[in-house]
């Protein structure tokens, strides 16, 4: 193909955050190519120094509105492993369960409010509302139900209150459950519902090989702690993170790269935890998942939001799990006494890996902190699917091609918000 | 039938979490009657389509910490009839306004490993700092009931209900045994904006502050209160800068405890 073609997205929509999109082609080759983060810097890691220990989860926690129980619970990990606290067995399962709680509430905005109208051909879910308004009232209940969960447990869904170093601050009672019990039935059926949705879209042809990096547990999919395992034979504890992955401040590019030292671009998020993990998933989620016609390794990007609709599944089966059982526990914390050292700390948000370092001193004053969000985790794979999709689907219009550069994106769930220090990524490849 | 012509709403971010504009999207009970009133116009986080402005009614998330930001917000301003702020960020500058408190090539140093890359204000600025605003909305996050009366507001002409009084009004209305009184838990309700519906109260922990200053703010006396329950200096300081740390009445006391 002859001549030169701009493709150009000023303002990249349904992402949380501001990322900008530029590819250039040539003669049918990109001669230019750039997703562009504007997102101001806003230092976390600097003026986290300073702070008390047990400030890391409500501070932390703004960096984005849209997972705070990651970055909260990253946090609260990273913290107990440096003063050397394990909580007993109902703190642990009610992390969980609020977890789920923003599991269910990002993965059904992303599925249906932010993804869900590009296979669909709508600018936006309202419009999809006007034509397929009762699948609009189901995505709108389902991410109630992770919302009222996490509103239950935390006080509110968004930047909760209640989680804390060494538990929380308040257990909820049993009768607290009641209500949402119902709710979650409800939202199994959605989610099976939506899994069937999901599968019906049309898919581009584009499976690629990945080194998918996820966490991993012996009993139980993962969600909030376990070791680092990756498609090419990581397993590594939590804290060895550094060791073998690289965040870089790169010259030309603006921006923090994070990439396998040897190896380069990783996947994380949801096909990651999927592909790693199948055999955790619940008996249920496999037979959705194999009804959806997804076998148990998926290499398509484009059918994460089928794998996100099965996550969704699974965080309210696990919800339901945990609550069928819950007993409030004696006392809902356990004391933390703070002790010199360093600790890491991980979590699976929703779009991925959320990883944390903090030095703390002998009085609980943090010296030191490091915040890897999922979304810088993502981005280089980002651009390398974007280098291989566009040449292959440029006898599309501009506007289709643009609109398919942008979705490829969003296969993402891409937090821009949260990735605190990629702002202006440019690649710049002649 | 005739076609109604709805107002026009734009939501605008600046240095933000995005978990203000979210609370729209969380509005899942009133969600689409919103939508039936109201034309959203704008509103990248939820959707591709951008109708031209002006906007009857601009709500704007973040604060300004980049040249660029503090030349966008006069557009936003000049493109739109009422302009309303959401959140500590654009209220009063977020938590990202520590940077007021220190050395900002030292921040960037210590987070990029080529600060020479990196482009930012001194400041984190709250939005009234830079154009005329309509009305605040307080709050980290916003409280999404208090969203919907903002609009509802709006959309008929009155003023938005959001009573300035101290979080603690909100303990005594819910019955919530105040935390200090009764357990010695320092709390920042006294002097903070009512708002969340006295959340962390009922939590069994202290108000962190995050809806800001309420209307005259006796900062010292609670200070003192908090001596007396044991808070040492630095301690006082963190507390009060928190999510609102540039608000004035927040600011100052902090800077009496830092001397």
């Amino acid at each position: 193909m002859k001549g030169s073609r701009t493709i150009k997205v000023d303002y990249l929509a349904r992402v949380e955050g501001e990322g900008a999109l530029y590819v250039k082609v040539k003669d049918g080759k990109i001669s230019d190519l750039k997703f562009r983060i504007f997102e101001p810097p806003r230092f976390f890691e600097a003026f986290l120094r300073g702070r008390d220990f047990r400030e890391a989860p409500d501070i932390t926690a703004r960096i984005c509105g849209i997972c705070p129980i990651a970055y909260q619970m990253s946090s609260i990990n990273a913290m107990e492993a440096i003063c050397e606290v394990s909580v007993d067995k109902q703190i642990r399962d009610l992390r969980r369960l609020i977890y789920c709680g923003e599991w269910i509430e990002s993965h059904a905005l992303h599925v249906y409010m932010l993804h869900a109208p590009d296979f669909l051909g709508y600018e936006d879910a309202i419009q999809m509302a006007k034509d397929l308004p009762n699948e609009v009232k189901q995505a709108l209940r389902l991410k109630k139900v992770g919302n009222d969960l996490m509103a239950i447990i935390g006080g509110r869904e968004i930047h909760p209150v209640n989680m804390r170093v060494g538990g929380f601050y308040k257990a909820p009672e049993k009768a607290d459950f009641a209500e949402i019990k119902e709710e979650l039935e409800w939202a199994k059926e959605a989610s099976l519902a939506t899994i069937k949705l999901v599968a019906s879209f049309t898919f581009p042809d584009f499976d690629r090989e990945y080194e998918y990096v996820s966490l991993q547990h012996p009993d139980e999919y993962p969600l909030h702690d376990g070791r680092l395992v990756s498609s090419r034979g990581l397993d590594i504890a939590v804290n060895e993170y550094e060791q073998y992955f690289v965040e870089e401040h790169v010259k030309h590019s603006h921006a923090l790269h994070s990439y396998i030292k040897e190896r380069g671009a990783y996947f994380v998020g949801p096909l990651a935890r999927y592909n790693l993990n199948f055999d955790k998933l619940t008996p249920a989620c496999q037979k959705a998942a194999k009804a959806a016609g997804i076998a148990p390794e998926v290499h398509n990007p484009f059918k994460s939001i089928i794998v996100r609709a099965v996550e969704t599944l699974y965080a309210v089966e696990e919800a339901l799990r945990i609550i069928k059982k819950y007993e409030k526990p004696d006392r809902p914390y356990v004391d933390v006494t703070p002790r010199a050292g360093v600790g890491c700390g991980c979590s699976e948000a929703p779009r991925g890996i959320c990883w944390h370092r903090y030095r703390i001193d002998e009085r609980g004053i943090i010296q030191d902190a490091k915040i890897v969000p999922p979304t810088s985790q993502n981005q280089k794979t980002i651009e390398e699917d974007l280098r291989q999709f566009v040449p292959r689907h440029l006898r599309l219009s501009d506007e289709k091609l643009t609109w398919q550069c942008e979705q490829a994106v969003r296969n993402y769930d891409p937090c821009i918000s949260c990735a605190t220090h990629f702002l202006k990524l440019q690649i710049e490849r002649e | 039938m005739a076609t109604k012509i709805k107002p026009k709403l734009a939501v605008w971010k600046f240095a933000s979490c995005d978990g203000c504009q979210l609370s729209l999207l969380d509005c899942e009970d009133e969600l689409l009657d919103v939508v039936g009133e109201i034309d959203i116009a704008n509103f990248p986080e939820a959707s591709r389509a951008v109708v031209k402005g002006p906007y009857d009614l601009s709500l704007v998330e973040g604060s300004i910490t980049t040249a660029h930001d503090a030349e966008r917000i006069h557009k936003v301003r000049r493109a739109s009839k009422v302009l309303v702020t959401i959140g500590a960020c654009a209220t009063a500058g977020g938590i990202q306004a520590l940077r007021n408190f220190a050395d900002v090539k030292a921040f960037t140093s210590i987070v990029y490993a080529s600060p020479q890359y990196i482009e930012t204000l001194t400041t984190s600025t709250p939005i009234s700092n830079h154009v005329a605003v309509d009305f605040e909305l307080r709050g980290c996050p916003i409280n999404k009931l208090q969203l919907v009366e903002v609009i509802s507001a709006f959309l008929t002409g009155r003023k938005p209900v959001t009573p300035p009084h101290a979080v603690c009004v909100e303990c005594k209305l819910r019955g919530t045994p105040c935390v200090m009184v009764a357990h010695g838990t320092p709390c920042l309700g006294p002097v903070t904006h009512a708002g969340c519906n006295a959340i962390c109260p009922s939590y069994n922990r202290g108000c962190y502050g995050c809806f800001g200053p309420k209307e005259t703010p006796n900062t010292e006396s609670l200070a003192s209160q908090w001596q007396k329950l044991g808070s040492d200096d630095p301690g006082i300081v963190r507390a009060f800068r928190g999510f609102n740390a540039y608000a004035e009445p927040f600011r100052k006391e902090s800077e009496i405890h830092e001397r």
